[in-house]
């Protein structure tokens, strides 16, 4: 190990700057934590807004409240938020607040950088977000860009492009920053091996950001230099091909859905344990199930062009690759329901949104497996059908994690214990409301409902007025989560260093809330 | 301090390595575009949706004599004359037929239409395939422009006994000038 950090660095040691300033110059790890945990908060409320407006158009045939380019813009900016500046900056902002503390670092391993990372957040979303203002609205291509489409969009599209650009230097260069302070700056005695989950599985998403963020930002390049610099990567009309811009997006776009869901199988392997009262069980086949999900993630991506017309021994590879992926999978849900097996159960609200996770997720899942099988992906492609099982995964599977990660570890960061009761009925509202909205899309898709249109045949009217009920009660009730958060930095009963009686690792050893610089002299692990 | 500035090097070189692979991870981005058209551009045969397409017609019917007749009809208003360079032909299937026709914009002004063909008997249709015809694309003309565009096409073998005589009609529509949206 050669980290023994007596000295914490220079820029660490600087005197507390009030107001705003101290926000724009930090470099702590806990304050930058909090900076990426509620920009994305905010954004979540931004793509929710999006979400809602899509509903509410959505809830009776024909078009009442926007225009169908409106629409198309709406859908496309409520992927392209959610995913870029909702999800993925919470992800870091737990990797921020959490890897130095579980690990026994003083501070990320590039504190500057990680200052620049989370700054050019809102600079990216700003872009975004302007964009309604562009001529021609915002790209309307949906989140995945498809060319010709995004080829022929007005400068809306531009702007996505470069705040896509923006992203994923922010991405890359977070992602550098938590590798290094992984494998580098762990305390002495804290083998990989010892290392808790959440670490390992941002470590493996660490590398697939590595990987797949720069072809993502090859593959914007390609379409600007295609609109403006008379090139033809994928203008049929000059030699090029649209299918390639399939292949390129999707060669980012499916690792990136493991990026998505990596570090919330990390959270939930934290949280099942403590209100357990048991060791995760089956570590060791945890750790290599990660990483295998990693390395076959990356070799899967075709399972979302299976109606391009490819080749069929191309096919049957890409379906048996996706199919395999269930298998580790499918290890990390059993070793969970092991760990729980024969546990002292209680059920706390972060208990209560792990437990949500594995059920809806593992619905999420096993819909995906359903979807890599060509011959019926083939029927459910483009549907509402498609819509139910990512939101399943992303909402059921990452959001569920990030609200249990969150009320798990938010005693820790403001030293006061949120609101229980309010808690519990976050969760239960939540649970009934996000079923009530995306259950029915499944059956929408399965009658062939197509997936972002505005307007739709009569025979969908009743389930789309369900979903829109649903989606609002959803919406509604993350109010409740934004008004706990908020209540319990306000105040609390005060929180104990170990929080819950069977946390275990080292950020329960540090004082609650966790002091602004820790471990500034390596623990020593056994 | 001597530790700690070699905990803070090696990380820095760390840095420089990881940095590495995400600047060779851009350039396969764009070592993915011909190795796409290498794998998947070359041999696209094996494609399921090809297989029907791509089946050619390599004999001529000779035992066989259809007659085509060739009829040209303007829709409406549109001030064009149109007319057939011939009025039939006889042909054996298999056979590559090329034909013509002649089209005038009579009016004033430049004017855009597109030609849609049309079968009698339209059991026929399966069987006439046109590999090259002016109804592929809209048509502008000039004001009193004449032009003469080819139609190329064979009928298919596989046609039944019972079609001794199809007619191939074609009728121009005007394409209203494109408004901006």
């Amino acid at each position: 190990m050669q980290v023994a950090l007596d000295n914490v660095p220079a820029v660490a040691q600087l005197p507390h700057q009030g107001g705003i300033l101290r926000w724009i110059r930090t470099t702590n790890h806990k304050d930058i934590g909090t900076l990426y945990l509620f920009f994305s908060l905010s954004m979540l409320l931004v793509g929710g807004l999006m979400a809602l407006t899509i509903r509410a158009e959505l809830f009776q045939p024909g078009l009442q409240i926007v225009r169908p380019e409106f629409f198309n813009q709406l859908t496309t900016m409520h992927g392209l938020i959610m995913v870029f500046a909702a999800i993925m900056p919470a992800f870091v902002g737990f990797a921020n607040w959490q890897l130095p503390l579980m690990l026994g670092a003083p501070d990320m391993a590039f504190p500057r950088l990680n200052n620049l990372s989370f700054w050019l957040l809102p600079f990216a979303a700003v872009l975004l977000v302007a964009s309604f203002l562009a001529p021609g609205g915002a790209t309307a291509a949906g989140w995945t860009l498809y060319a010709p489409l995004s080829v022929q969009m007005g400068p809306g599209m531009d702007m996505a492009i470069f705040a896509i650009h923006i992203l994923g230097i922010s991405s890359i260069v977070g992602a550098l920053n938590i590798i290094v302070t992984i494998l580098n700056m762990r305390a002495p005695g804290m083998t990989l091996f010892k290392m808790p989950m959440f670490a390992w599985t941002w470590l493996v998403t660490a590398f697939l950001l590595l990987t797949v963020m720069p072809v993502l930002a090859g593959t914007v390049t390609m379409l600007l230099f295609d609109r403006h610099f008379g090139t033809h990567f994928f203008d049929a009309a000059g030699g090029g091909d649209p299918v390639l811009f399939q292949h390129l997006f999707w060669f980012f776009g499916h690792p990136e859905v493991y990026i998505l869901i990596l570090p919330a199988f990390g959270i939930v392997s934290a949280i099942i344990p403590t209100f357990s009262r048991k060791p995760l069980f089956g570590l060791r086949s945890m750790i290599p199930a990660t990483c295998m999900i990693g390395v076959v993630g990356v070799s899967v991506w075709a399972h979302h062009m299976f109606t391009v017309g490819m080749p069929v021994a191309a096919q049957l590879f890409f379906m048996y690759a996706t199919l395999l992926i269930a298998v580790p999978t499918g290890m990390k849900v059993f070793n969970w329901l092991a760990t729980m097996w024969q546990g002292s159960l209680t059920f706390e609200t972060p208990m209560l949104f792990a437990i949500g996770f594995l059920f809806l997720f593992t619905i999420g899942g096993l819909t995906g497996a359903i979807l890599a099988m060509v011959p019926v992906d083939v029927q459910l492609h483009q549907t509402y059908y498609i819509v139910a099982h990512f939101h399943y995964t992303m909402v059921a599977g990452t959001l569920f994690a990030l609200f249990g990660g969150t009320y798990y570890w938010l005693p820790k960061w403001t030293g006061h214990m949120y609101d229980e009761k309010l808690g519990q009925w976050h969760f239960w509202l939540t649970l009934i409301f996000f079923n009530v909205t995306f259950m029915p899309m499944f059956f929408l898709g399965l009658a062939g409902m197509p997936r972002r249109i505005p307007d739709y045949a009569l025979q969908f009217t009743n389930l789309n007025s369900v979903a829109t009920i649903g989606a609002f009660g959803f919406g509604l009730t993350q109010l409740l989560f934004a008004y706990n958060v908020i209540k319990c930095i306000r105040g609390g009963p005060r929180a104990t260093a170990q929080v819950w009686e069977g946390a275990k690792g080292l950020e329960w050893t540090v004082p609650s809330p966790a002091p602004h610089h820790t471990f500034s002299t390596p623990p020593v692990v056994e | 301090m001597v530790k700690t500035m070699s905990a803070v090097a090696s990380n820095r070189r760390f840095f420089t390595k990881l940095s590495l692979v995400a600047l060779g991870m851009f350039g396969f981005g764009y070592l993915i575009a011909p190795l796409y058209d290498r794998l998947c551009g070359a041999e696209r045969t094996t494609q399921t949706a090809a297989k029907d397409a791509a089946r050619p017609v390599t004999r001529v019917d000779l035992a066989r004599t259809i007659a085509v007749q060739y009829d040209a009809n303007v829709h409406g208003s549109l001030h064009w004359s149109f007319r057939p360079l011939q009025k039939s032909s006889q042909v054996h299937p298999g056979e590559l037929v090329h034909i013509r026709y002649e089209m005038t914009n009579d009016s004033d002004q430049p004017m855009i239409a597109q030609a849609v063909a049309s079968y009698a008997p339209p059991a026929a249709a399966a069987y006439f395939h046109k590999i090259e015809c002016f109804c592929f694309k809209s048509q502008a003309l000039r004001p009193h422009e004449t032009r003469s565009m080819p139609v190329v096409f064979l009928i298919d073998p596989a046609i039944p006994g019972d079609l001794p005589t199809i007619t191939l009609s074609y009728t121009f529509f005007e394409v209203p000038p494109r408004k901006s949206a």
